[in-house]
């Protein structure tokens, strides 16, 4: 059932790739939809991320709002902090 | 040292308080148009902010984006990237976007403005002056990036004027009219949850995917740039209808009501993208019918069983758009086959590798209904009498789309669907049930309609016949018709080394005359 | 449902009134199951033409390059008139017939039903 599902869509640049990486790490049941130019993370339920893990990925202190450089798209509720930024439906 | 501020609290520190208590005019008077349509807010501190981005981070973020964005533009010029395009063939469907979307960008910066003025409350006029900036950035990047196009293919020379007169504009055109002629919260449940937080992922994701496909890196630079806007947008119009349904339970009916008709209208709207999608892309990553399952089916499903909670429904005949997913590019592509010969874009019959693409994505109704239409036009074509409609179609008074939609849910899907109203003693015609109930429930708004095709007939549009009008419309003569033979081909192919270069653009208009 | 307004009435202006055709009405004309033309057209057309002059004039300009135009024999086209069903007396005047400003004429051609009778 697809009733609640959320997704992230990031541009398929070096730069998201922090990001992809850590939404791949942190949310193992996720799928990953590669179409030209994009990708689409798909959960069910919640997505998400913490400022640790992307820091891991990109080698250096990521600030999460950097995601607006190259998000494209979302579905979900946001809950977001410093430390961490989720998507949720329930 | 004191410990630092979550980012609730700041962004509620450098948003809240802004305001001020009106003392030589009442507070109804310096906001007058917030209570007008119905809508009761009782407390404006309890809006959540969507995306706690501060103004120093929107700025920092918004300027890098644009940094980004016009290094690659200036690449792009320099290297005559045009040229690595999959066929010039796909300059049609930008020729579309800068006539048909980024007209609308501007328009929703100039109301995103007004409600930054008119709603009362400090975090949604902040969010709605951010949104406003955005949608101008769009028009300017889409501007910027296009222009690069317009130095080597036809119909992108004047896009603004076209958008205030041409035919199959007054579709967009008219559909933001009638939410930005409405009330504040009209406008921001139609703008930014019915079309951007419903449907606006179908006209960017897939196809802006579509532009990568097909070798197009600028258009995907500035899409996807202006698409990660989106998501702070769409995530404003969930917080507003989510706002307006816990602060009084009598703006629910209101706000259904509103959700009903902009979904319906901004879905009619989509049936140009429809078209963009399966017929303008050389390649295509996805059809529009998966694009809709994707992210209105599954998307929209998933998003109002989560708002089920505050009483809110899916939007009215949202099951009757999704039984048209199957139809809806192939009768929009049609529309514009009897037509292309006063548009300012070229279209041709797909190829038989398209076709089979067509036949494999949609396998109930394109080798039933649509290929037989392709082979009929092909034969015609092959007999020199490539058909062109020459007269002018009948309009819905409401979205203003020729009226070629059928009765697929009454499954007569090759017979078109007519629905009338009377109003003060005049007949108005509708291309659907869902047209049809917007006319009815405010029909003396939807009289003042300027349809383009009357407005001939009445002798407002520079003239009588075809060439008068594409003349008032700014269209050149080699502007529109069959992409093969056209102007943009000639211009191709000689910039491939294929040809030599064109003396003059060819006369594709003097074949329908 | 009336449209809610800052003050006053909505300002309503039928914007396609009979006034502004010219001394013409408009008439819109459909074939049914023939899809590959898009639409019904919109003509602007006297009140006083004669019925007859829609079939022979008027609609070939734009229908006559279908296939199945040829092979109409008009005597048992099936009309309707706004939705109902009607016999049109060629000879009679356009406003005679019943037809006004706006009116919708369908018809449907029986035993031609479009391209390899597929509704195109």
């Amino acid at each position: 059932m697809s009733e609640n599902k959320v997704f992230m869509i990031f541009q398929n640049t070096a730069d998201a790739q922090p990001f992809i990486s850590a939404f791949a790490q942190e949310n193992p049941e996720a799928t990953l939809n590669y179409q030209p130019g994009m990708v689409r993370i798909e959960g069910l339920g919640e997505l998400g991320i913490t400022q640790e893990v992307v820091s891991e990925f990109a080698g250096r202190a990521v600030d999460l709002q950097e995601l607006h450089l190259t998000l494209i798209s979302l579905s979900g509720n946001i809950d977001e902090d410093d430390d961490y930024f989720r998507i949720t439906r329930h | 040292m004191a410990k630092k501020l979550n980012m609730r609290k700041r962004y509620e520190l450098l948003t809240r308080g802004l305001g001020w208590e009106p003392t030589y005019q009442s507070k109804d008077k310096v906001f007058a148009q917030e209570a007008y349509e119905g809508i009761k807010i009782t407390d404006w501190s309890k809006w959540e902010d969507p995306f706690r981005l501060t103004a120093d981070a929107y700025w920092k973020y918004q300027a890098e984006k644009d940094k980004k964005l016009y290094a690659v533009m200036d690449s792009f010029a320099q290297n005559n990237a045009h040229l690595n395009l999959a066929d010039a063939s796909y300059v049609n469907a930008l020729k579309l976007f800068i006539q048909g979307v980024s007209p609308l960008e501007y328009a929703a910066h100039r109301n995103f403005a007004r409600l930054a003025r008119q709603l009362s409350g400090e975090g949604a006029q902040i969010a709605c002056q951010m949104q406003s900036i955005d949608e101008l950035r769009h028009a300017q990047t889409q501007i910027h990036t296009i222009s690069h196009y317009n130095k080597h293919f036809n119909g992108m020379h004047d896009p603004f004027h076209m958008f205030d007169r041409v035919w199959y504009l007054s579709v967009p055109k008219s559909y933001f009219d009638d939410a930005s002629s409405a009330g504040p919260f009209e406008f921001i449940t139609s703008v930014s949850f019915s079309f951007e937080y419903l449907l606006t992922n179908l006209l960017f994701v897939p196809f802006m995917s579509g532009a990568a496909y097909n070798g197009d890196m600028a258009t995907v630079t500035f899409g996807f740039s202006a698409q990660s806007d989106e998501s702070r947008h769409m995530t404003l119009g969930l917080e507003i209808i989510k706002f307006l349904l816990e602060q009084h339970e009598d703006n629910l009916p209101i706000v259904q009501g509103w959700i009903d008709k902009h979904f319906w209208r901004a879905y009619r709207l989509l049936g140009l993208v429809a078209m963009m999608q399966d017929y303008f892309l050389p390649e295509s990553p996805m059809s529009w019918k998966e694009g809709w399952q994707i992210y209105f089916v599954e998307n929209a499903g998933a998003l109002f069983n989560d708002l089920g909670r505050y009483g809110l429904k899916m939007p009215k005949y949202h099951e009757i758009a999704t039984a048209e997913a199957d139809h809806i590019s192939h009768q929009v592509f049609g529309i514009f086959y009897n037509y292309i010969h006063a548009a300012a874009f070229n279209l041709g019959l797909p190829s038989e590798a398209k076709m089979n693409w067509l036949s494999e994505k949609y396998p109930d109704t394109f080798d039933k209904y649509y290929r037989p239409r392709m082979e009929m036009w092909a034969e015609m074509a092959k007999e020199g009498k490539r058909f062109f409609n020459m007269g002018l179609p009948q309009l819905c008074q409401v979205c203003q789309i020729p009226m070629g939609f059928t009765e697929i849910a009454k499954g007569d899907p090759m017979q078109i669907a007519y629905r009338v109203s009377e109003y003060q003693g005049e007949k108005f015609h509708t291309c659907s049930d869902g047209c049809k109930t917007i006319f009815d429930y405010e029909p003396a708004k939807y009289v003042n309609a300027w349809l383009p095709v009357h407005q001939i007939f009445q002798g407002n549009c520079g003239g009588a016949a075809v060439p008068d009008v594409l003349n008032w419309y700014h269209f050149h003569p080699e502007d529109g018709g069959d992409y093969v033979g056209s102007a943009d081909e000639a211009r191709w192919k000689a910039m491939k080394g294929e040809a030599a270069a064109p003396e003059a653009a060819q006369p594709t208009q003097a074949d329908a005359a | 449902m009336t449209v809610k307004c800052i003050q006053g009435e909505y300002p309503s202006v039928h914007m396609d009134s009979v006034d502004r055709f010219h001394g013409n009405q408009l008439v819109y004309v459909g074939w049914d199951h023939h899809t590959s033309i898009c639409t019904a057209n919109a003509y602007p057309l006297p009140p006083d033409m004669p019925f007859g002059a829609l079939t022979e004039a008027v609609l070939p300009s734009v229908l006559a390059p279908h296939p199945d135009f040829a092979h109409i024999d008009w005597s048992k086209v099936e009309w309707l008139l706004d939705g109902q069903t009607f016999t049109p007396d060629m000879a009679k005047s356009l406003k005679d017939n019943g037809v006004g400003h706006k009116s919708l004429i369908r018809f449907k051609t029986p035993g031609l039903n479009g391209y390899q009778g597929t509704g195109n």
